[in-house]
């Protein structure tokens, strides 16, 4: 599927590993939890690019301790209206910490980009034929927020507190 | 009351353009009808039995006339001349067209404004005591918490796609007239043994297929906390909350489900995480919006009691309404108004926009120019000098906008119904106007005194039947409407939830029902008792029997 | 018993049905009747191709009779949805 990091289209360097697939020798792998947790010390002694995908019933919390060794964590919509992956990408950030890639994959659809990126989110699967410049389009809709949320982005309220402070 | 500032303006006209982009990209056919419909909730815009509806949103009930007369121009220029009023303290346009709905947006976004999230799975128009800021009972304003919780919830990124929907209610006074134990979340301003205002916090009540009085998870909690708390709420319920089955989303399920003591556990172990991050309310922040929320400039003024008394005794028209639509305001020789949208046989809650303008005029003329919308479908003015009561009235009356029946028999709460609503039953707005105008012929509503019925015309409960002091639901039997009663529901700080009593009946034999409910009352009442209190006091049996005949009888039909 | 095609207009959102010459009446009276099931899955994919191209909304067959010349939908809801709400429209209210 068609892969934007927000600012480009990207093709993924990820080879998607299964409970039914074989590990392959070489090559940045992105894993399910199930695979993760076989082969757990395989996996950790490589020194290629390494994630893994939760489904929406995965809480993060199971792979807590190991996100500084992941390179990426996809999480998975089912369907649109499954928000819970909202949640988990703001824990994933602003709780354990997460720098690398967070992975939006599943229903995502274009009018859902920016509630994605203000969680955390830095990359997105979209069917779209062009999903960076969906993007650009679905993710500048706003220019102000009221609520804080992992993101840099300055509230209504910073905002107006700013003004107040300069003049 | 609140009015935006550079940075709401922004976003509220933002929203209304990025709408304005997805309608377009529905009708050029980028989009089809599956993906457009959750764009289209989430600014509130439904397609009903007859056309689109619009609901926009009243943020907790309050309203300026200048407000008003734009709802007015929009009946007029985009629907069909009038809007309706409803439980939630919204207002809802019937037939308005798709190709008209972002500049009506944008119409909205110019007098403050907007549809924001009255529909969808995200936290909906929050509500709260429509007495706010002036009842003689209060403890604390909870409008400017109100406001807070509003800017916190609008295209909140994470509660965006939520189970199912969320509703927040607030009172600041121990007499809950927000229904505030029948929401996802109600919040009760209060005082703690030391005499620091805090909120109580109740969760997992609601209505709908399955009514639950919502349970205390949290008896005090500083004011500056409410938002992390709320958040600590949203976030288990987000995460936790079921989303197999539509009818056991609400979180009143999850609730029951692992029981309060367990959910309480999850709430607090988050909130702990969070508390003391910038979701904390600065007193700044608190400041600025509270300043919206100042007093107008009341005159010193003293009770009218004996001028008041002498026309009162003089009218007893106007007596009649000074007893049942006026009631006391916590600043001396002022009152607060409720302006009746039940006339009988009238459609509750409708109103049409010339009556708009002029219910606007009056709010200018005597309330400060504001208004507020009640959960009860009728219009309040909170601020009007009692030596205008006399005038006011006459102007009212002049406008048919004086009947005197707020709290009685006839102030009847009806979802539009079957005759609307494309989830309907059966009918509500016709057995309304049945029910109203029996009343109104029968003389015995001053008699009867204070009683609630509500109806809904399916098991979604808009019409709040389930806490109506006599509640009536609307089913389809084999493509018949039939009617089922409940009795003994209650929506204030005493919440029960009404009991069926007993088969559904047809449209016709309602009114005799209610009648013959209303009787039994009228025999069985000791002194001053309300129909709530002899019901709680005796129970269902004799109503049943009133109704469905004797119990050997009633026990073979029912 | 006779069928008719009705739907919600995309644009406006109004109900209408669908007639002879291929296009959306708000009108019952002027809309197709089928009555036989060939003719009324053939209307049923003319609206079904409608809704593809976007002029309507869940278009559906739906019953009706004729009662004193009048066209009547058999069902409660698709009445009320053929002929407005059964209370008057009071715009003095
Ligand atoms: S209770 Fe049912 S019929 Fe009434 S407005 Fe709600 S969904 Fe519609």
């Amino acid at each position: 599927m068609p892969l934007t990091n927000s600012h480009q289209n990207i093709i993924d360097p990820y080879i998607k590993i299964g409970p039914d697939d074989s590990l392959p020798a070489e090559g940045a792998l992105l894993v399910t939890l199930a695979v993760w947790q076989d082969h757990w010390e395989r996996l950790m002694r490589r020194q290629e690019l390494i994630g893994v995908q939760l489904t929406s019933d995965e809480h993060p919390e199971i792979i807590s301790d190991d996100i500084d060794q992941l390179d990426l964590i996809a999480l998975e919509f089912p369907t649109f209206r499954d928000g819970r992956a909202y949640s988990y990408a703001r824990l994933i950030r602003e709780r354990y910490g997460f720098t690398g890639e967070l992975r939006a994959v599943g229903d995502v659809l274009l009018e859902q980009l920016h509630y994605m990126e203000r969680v955390g989110f830095n990359s997105f699967e979209v069917l779209s034929n062009d999903p960076a410049t969906d993007f650009e389009i679905a993710a500048n809709d706003f220019t102000v927020w009221y609520q804080t949320s992992g993101d840099q982005r300055r509230t209504a309220t910073m905002l107006r507190q700013g003004k107040k402070n300069h003049g | 009351m609140y009015r935006y500032d550079e940075f709401d303006q922004t976003l509220i006209n933002e929203r209304a353009e990025q709408f304005r982009r997805q309608s377009a990209r529905r009708l050029d056919g980028d989009i089809n009808e599956d993906q457009f419909k959750p764009l289209r909730l989430m600014n509130g815009l439904y397609l009903q039995l007859h056309a689109y509806m619009l609901r926009v949103n009243v943020p907790y009930g309050c309203l300026s006339a200048h407000q008003l007369r734009r709802l007015a121009h929009i009946a007029r220029r985009y629907d069909k001349g009038f809007g309706h009023f409803t439980t939630r303290q919204n207002i809802q346009f019937n037939w308005i067209s798709l190709t008209d709905t972002p500049d009506i947006m944008t119409e909205l976004a110019e007098v403050d404004m907007n549809t924001i999230q009255s529909s969808g799975n995200c936290v909906r128009n929050i509500t709260a005591d429509h007495y706010a800021g002036r009842a003689r009972d209060e403890i604390e304003d909870p409008r400017v918490w109100c406001e807070l919780l509003r800017q916190y919830s609008v295209l909140h990124p994470e509660f965006s796609y939520l189970p199912r929907k969320f509703k927040l209610a607030l009172t600041g006074s121990p007499h809950d007239r927000a229904a505030v134990a029948v929401h996802d979340i109600g919040l009760r301003l209060h005082h703690d043994n030391q005499g620091r205002p805090g909120f109580e916090v109740i969760v997992g009540g609601g209505q709908g297929r399955t009514p639950v009085i919502g349970k205390t998870i949290r008896q005090w909690i500083e004011p500056r906390h409410v938002i992390s708390y709320v958040e600590a709420i949203l976030r288990v319920y987000n995460l936790y909350g079921r989303r197999d089955n539509i009818f056991k989303a609400r979180i009143k399920i999850l609730v029951n489900a692992i029981g309060i003591d367990k959910f309480r556990k999850l709430v607090d172990t988050e909130w702990e995480q969070i508390r003391d991050t910038g979701l904390q309310v600065s007193n700044t922040e608190f400041e600025r919006i509270n300043a919206h929320f100042l007093p107008p400039d009341y005159e010193n003024l003293a009770d009218q009691g004996d001028e008041l008394a002498a026309k009162r005794t003089r009218e007893p028209a106007f007596d009649a309404w000074m007893r049942s639509n006026v009631t006391g305001h916590k600043v001396p020789g002022y009152a607060i108004v409720n302006i009746s949208l039940k006339a009988p046989g009238r459609i509750p809650g409708d109103i049409s926009a010339d009556k708009m303008e002029h219910v606007a005029a009056l709010a200018d003329q005597f309330s400060f120019g504001e208004l507020r919308v009640n959960h009860r479908q009728n219009l309040t003015f909170v601020d009007v000098r009692q030596i205008d009561l006399y005038l006011l009235w006459e102007q009212l009356v002049a406008l048919e906008l004086a009947t005197a029946n707020i709290g009685l028999a006839s102030d009847i709460i009806a979802c539009p119904g079957l005759d609307y609503c494309a989830l309907a039953n059966a009918r509500s707005i016709p057995i309304a106007q049945d029910i109203s105008l029996h009343f109104a012929n029968s003389g015995k509503l001053q008699q009867v005194g204070n009683l609630t019925i509500n109806i809904s015309g399916c098991m979604n409960a808009c019409g709040h039947h389930h806490v109506g002091n006599i509640g009536i639901l609307g089913v389809n039997k084999r493509g018949k409407e039939y009617f089922q009663l409940t009795l003994g529901g209650s929506a204030d700080e005493h919440a029960s939830l009404g009991i069926r009593l007993g088969r559904g009946l047809p449209r016709a034999e309602v009114p005799g029902a209610i009648e013959r409910i209303v009787d039994t009352y009228l025999t069985i009442r000791q002194a001053t008792e309300t129909f709530l209190q002899t019901y709680r006091r005796i129970g269902i049996e004799p109503f049943r029997e009133a109704v469905y005949g004797p119990v050997n009888v009633s026990r073979r039909v029912a | 018993m006779a069928k008719i095609l009705i739907a919600n207009r995309l644009t406006d959102g109004l109900v209408v049905f669908y007639a002879v010459d291929g296009n959306w009446v708000e009108s019952i009276a002027t809309g197709q009747m089928t009555f036989d099931d060939a003719a009324a899955d053939r209307l049923l994919a003319a609206g079904l191709a409608d809704e593809h191209s976007n002029r309507v909304i869940d278009p559906r067959l739906i019953d009706v009779t004729k009662t004193a010349g009048k066209l009547i939908p058999a069902v409660l809801r698709e009445a009320i949805r053929a002929h407005g709400p059964t209370i008057a429209v009071d715009r003095t209210l």
